[in-house]
């Protein structure tokens, strides 16, 4: 077996230097009852030609987005990714290394999260970010949680525009804190009006911006009613790309960012792995949960990075952590940083720029095909569509003529008759105008 | 000595300083060629950025060969041997990483309509099935993120059992020895946390364990094998405790290497296990991150599932992602999407090039390279408990009495010998806890070359050289860093100098 490097003879000499005759003198802990003396019902071993064979052939029953022109976003976007990022979180270095618990040989790990953490807390407009979390979703439902401790209150005003996921893994994760999720209404149209439910007892209102139906906005007044009221403005990003062209929810007031960092450097890997991000102002700083890697000197006082703060976590903390959170995202947190720096200030600007001209082309495209009405007055890179029959069947009629044109809002919210016909629509730099022409002649031929 | 060696510019050779991207940035420079955008009427809703960010421009070669640098002052498993007891660091075969890559798994979108997805979906079948039948249990929920996030799972699982009963309880046994998140999840769940103490065997001790054991239980928390590398060997008799109290046995996976191929957890009467794919599985730690935890589930923990999860459908494979039929008694979401796909595809990847033969022989040769450091070490190290050990080996620093070297001084010293240290001061049932792990992927010869380097250092550290580990490690990148100082006065990000006129004049 080409991983296991012990001969038969290493591993008879080694029994003997242990004192025993056979493994399972080793294992005579274990219940009798209990010990396997068979192979377990599983094929045998394979060599690498067979097991890629196998595995490529699930991986070509499907219809990709490298083969279909695909305009699917709803928190999981398809970039171009340069040819550098991969190379550089493959090198062995950082592929297999682990958390950086010892720092002397582990500057590398450290110097790059230092460095995501400045790139989050300058998209974000933030003064802090820590070292990413395991995804959007999940950051979203930590920072309800750390509002309730921040605010020492119980309740959370969910936005009727932020993504169903983050909806329901926040009303799980932060219900098991004691917060008390308000959902709002599903908000198709962008003009919900949350400041009215904001009372004394509110930690946190939730708003995602682009929202899950592709409005933008301004957070501004929110977050001033928020403050008023002695509660906290989360602001959720899903699509990170659009910092590159909107004001950052810092400026707009937000006091935690939760945000979903897998438009940079990541695919879509069918959502996962991805990298979560979250940043806040520094006063909250002894709230956050996750790792955090801060700069510091070493004997000789040279600069250099340790993972610090670690007595909100839970190897110190045990019972009393701020989260049971353990592992972060830190390869695709590499990645993210890895693509950020690539593009820097003038590239993100571009590409920003870029992803909303396709959109807003798109939308034009779109607004020529009977049966289709478009909702949204602004949106960045992805807006919401009104057929003129479901959502989901279209998309599926679609599919056979090899377009992947969308996501229906039936899919997230079954059983609401009045948004079956809905269509979530998003377009990228990858998206090229015979793409956006194949879904238009497609849509008008199905509709 | 050549380690004082001054140079001009404080590179040493292969080992070069590198500063952080925001000191190398230059207007005008860019990593990226991207096409100018289309001349359209912007639709931004009236709040697009108005002032920069603040990021730095480079070019990418300057990005490549600055990632290149800093990624040679880490040490990976790659390199050398990382005997991180409890972390698992197993070779990674490059071969998962191909099928990652895949562009029909990469260029998959999450919610796309599952007919264009079921390649997808079979491999999320494969591997769940591959993995119930190492565990021998019923089900699995194959979405929670990562280890600590399936133990969010199991302990939720075991809450909404209990709830639909109507016997909410108030609860959960924690051995002292488990890892941090044990007690952090239970309590996150809303549980109180009750301790149960080990005896001089670095078992859970029966009695004390019977003895706290009451119909207000929700559960046991228990880590088998244990964080002592120990088997515990009265766990049926535990499981069926707990069970006749009416409480579910939540076990800890994350030691789950030591056991594939020759024990199925479902034979011991577990409820629910999470499984570090990123351990046991051998999907790359990457520095910290992503790792994946799925929760084997028992029948009668099955129905309450995270969503979504995979069925088989009439028409092929199918997936329920709302709380209503199969997915009624769901506690619900606990991520975005459908768990770490890319972390299924690798993890099936080593399964099936391990097959069911070579999962039992992995397992025992990780168990056999863990009792031949501890035959072979524990006449100069000090090993708290008597052998066989599992899948490693635990020694306390009794050996280092008297000498002025503690645990982590002897820790840095392995540094400079060209290892990773060990994992330290855990589990904390043993003082200065010294916890190896060496597992499958380490040939005799790498084993034989650190029980000398052990040997050697323990030799100097008895010899009264306590100033050499003192100072140690001396040939990494960087020394020892100044970890309070850190705490103290967080620097948690670059911030530009500040310009200073009066100083320069």
């Amino acid at each position: 077996m080409r991983y296991l490097p012990l001969t038969d003879a290493d591993r008879s000499q080694m029994l003997a230097a242990v004192g025993v005759k056979s493994m399972e003198d080793i294992y005579c802990d274990v219940p009798p009852v209990a010990l396997l003396k068979e192979t377990i019902d599983l094929p045998p071993h394979q060599g690498e030609m067979e097991v890629e064979s196998a595995i490529s052939a699930m991986a070509m029953k499907n219809l990709n987005a490298a083969e279909a022109p695909s305009f699917l976003g709803g928190g999981a976007y398809r970039h171009h990714v340069p040819a550098s990022v991969d190379a550089m979180i493959q090198r062995g270095e950082f592929l297999t290394a682990y958390t950086p618990y010892q720092p002397e040989v582990s500057q590398g790990t450290l110097q790059y999260l230092f460095e995501f953490q400045t790139q989050v807390a300058l998209l974000t407009g933030m003064e802090v970010a820590n070292a990413s979390m395991y995804d959007g979703a999940t950051s979203c439902a930590e920072a309800v949680a750390m509002a309730g401790r921040v605010t020492k209150r119980k309740k959370g005003i969910l936005s009727g525009g932020l993504h169903p996921h983050y909806r329901d893994t926040t009303k799980t994760i932060s219900g098991l804190h004691n917060m008390d999720v308000v959902l709002s209404a599903p908000n198709v149209s962008g003009d919900e009006d949350l400041m009215s439910q904001i009372d004394a007892e509110t930690a946190c209102v939730v708003v995602q911006n682009p929202d899950f139906f592709g409005h933008v906005r301004d957070l501004s007044p929110l977050a001033e009613a928020c403050h008023d009221a002695g509660a906290l403005l989360i602001a959720v990003v899903t699509e990170v790309i659009s910092l590159g062209a909107i004001t950052s929810p810092g400026d707009m007031g937000a006091d935690i960012v939760a945000g979903e960092g897998q438009s940079i450097g990541n695919a879509l890997n069918y959502g996962g792995p991805t990298v979560g991000l979250l940043a806040v102002q520094g006063k909250h700083l002894r709230q956050m949960p996750g790792r955090l890697c801060g700069e510091t000197v070493d004997t000789d006082g040279k600069r250099g990075f340790v993972l610090t703060l670690s007595t909100r976590e839970q190897h110190i903390r045990r019972e009393k952590a701020t989260s049971n959170i353990c592992t972060n995202a830190g390869l695709c947190a590499l990645a993210f940083t890895v693509h950020m720096t690539l593009l820097g200030e003038d590239g993100l600007t571009r590409l920003a720029a870029l992803n909303h001209a396709k959109a807003v082309t798109l939308a034009d495209k779109l607004t020529g095909v009977d049966g289709v009405e478009i909702i949204n007055e602004s949106f960045f890179n992805e807006f919401t569509v009104r057929l003129s029959k479901p959502a989901a069947d279209v998309i599926e009629d679609l599919a056979k003529k090899g377009v992947l044109g969308g996501i229906p809002v039936s899919r997230l919210y079954p059983d609401i008759p009045d948004m079956e016909n809905l269509l979530v629509v998003a377009a990228t730099e990858t998206n090229s105008d015979d793409d956006m022409d194949a879904l238009t002649t497609a849509l008008s031929e199905v509709l | 000595m050549a380690d004082q060696m001054d140079t001009i510019t404080g590179n040493r050779g292969l080992r070069i300083e590198e500063p952080l991207i925001f000191e190398q940035s230059c207007d005008g420079r860019l990593g990226v060629d991207l096409p100018e955008p289309a001349k359209v009427t912007n639709r931004l809703g009236g709040v697009e950025r108005k002032k920069p960010l603040g990021l730095p421009n480079l070019s990418e070669p300057q990005t490549v060969r600055h990632y290149t640098r800093i990624s040679q002052k880490n040490y990976g498993i790659d390199a050398g041997f990382y005997p991180l007891g409890s972390c698992t660091m197993k070779h990674n075969p490059r071969l998962n990483e191909k099928l990652a890559r895949l562009p029909g798994f990469a260029s998959l979108h999450p919610l796309q309509p599952v007919s264009t997805a079921q390649g997808a979906l079979e491999l999320i079948d494969q591997c769940a099935h591959w993995l119930k039948t190492i565990c021998g249990m019923p089900a699995i929920a194959m979405s929670p993120a990562a280890g600590a996030q399936g133990e969010f799972c199991g302990m939720m699982a075991i809450r909404a059992a209990l709830e639909d009963r109507g016997d909410a309880r108030k609860r959960v046994l924690v051995p002292e020895s488990a890892h941090g998140t044990n007690p952090a999840t239970a309590a996150a769940c809303g549980y109180a946390v009750d301790t149960i103490p080990a005896n001089e065997r670095g078992r859970v001790d029966l009695d004390a364990f019977l003895a706290k054991l009451d119909d207000d239980v929700a559960g046991i928390m228990l880590t088998n094998p244990n964080t002592c590398g120990l088997f515990e060997n009265d766990i049926i008799k535990i499981a069926d405790a707990i069970h006749d109290a009416g409480g579910f046995f939540y076990c800890d996976g994350a030691n789950l290497n030591a056991i594939m191929g020759r024990v199925r957890p479902g034979d011991l009467g577990v409820d629910c296990m999470h499984i570090n794919l990123h351990k046991t599985f051998s999907t790359p730690h990457g520095g910290g991150g992503p790792g994946a935890g799925p929760v084997v589930l028992s029948e009668a923990l099955a129905d309450y599932a995270p969503l979504p999860f995979v069925t088989h459908g009439e028409n092929g494979f199918d997936l329920v992602e709302h709380k209503q039929g199969e997915g009624e008694k769901s506690f619900g979401r606990l991520k975005g999407f459908h768990g770490q796909m890319g972390m299924f595809i690798r993890a099936l990847g080593f399964m099936m090039s391990h097959g069911g033969d070579g999962i039992r022989q992995a397992s025992s040769d990780a168990v056999l390279n863990a009792n031949y450091l501890l035959a072979e070490l524990k006449d100069t190290l000090s090993a708290p408990f008597d052998g066989p050990c599992m899948h490693e080996a635990l020694f306390d620093d009794n050996f280092l009495k008297g000498t002025d070297v503690s645990t982590l001084d002897f820790a840095k010293a392995m540094i400079d010998e060209g290892f990773h240290p060990m994992t330290m001061y855990f589990p904390l049932v043993v003082h200065g806890a010294m916890l190896m792990e060496p597992t499958e992927s380490e040939s005799k010869e790498t084993l034989d070359q650190y029980i000398m380097a052990l040997k050697g250092l323990s030799e100097r550290a008895k010899a009264g050289n306590a100033g050499y580990f003192h100072g140690a490690p001396r040939l990494t990148p960087r020394r020892r860093l100044d970890e309070t100082a850190a705490a103290r006065k967080p620097i948690l990000r670059w911030t530009p100098p500040v310009e200073d006129d009066v100083a320069s004049e």
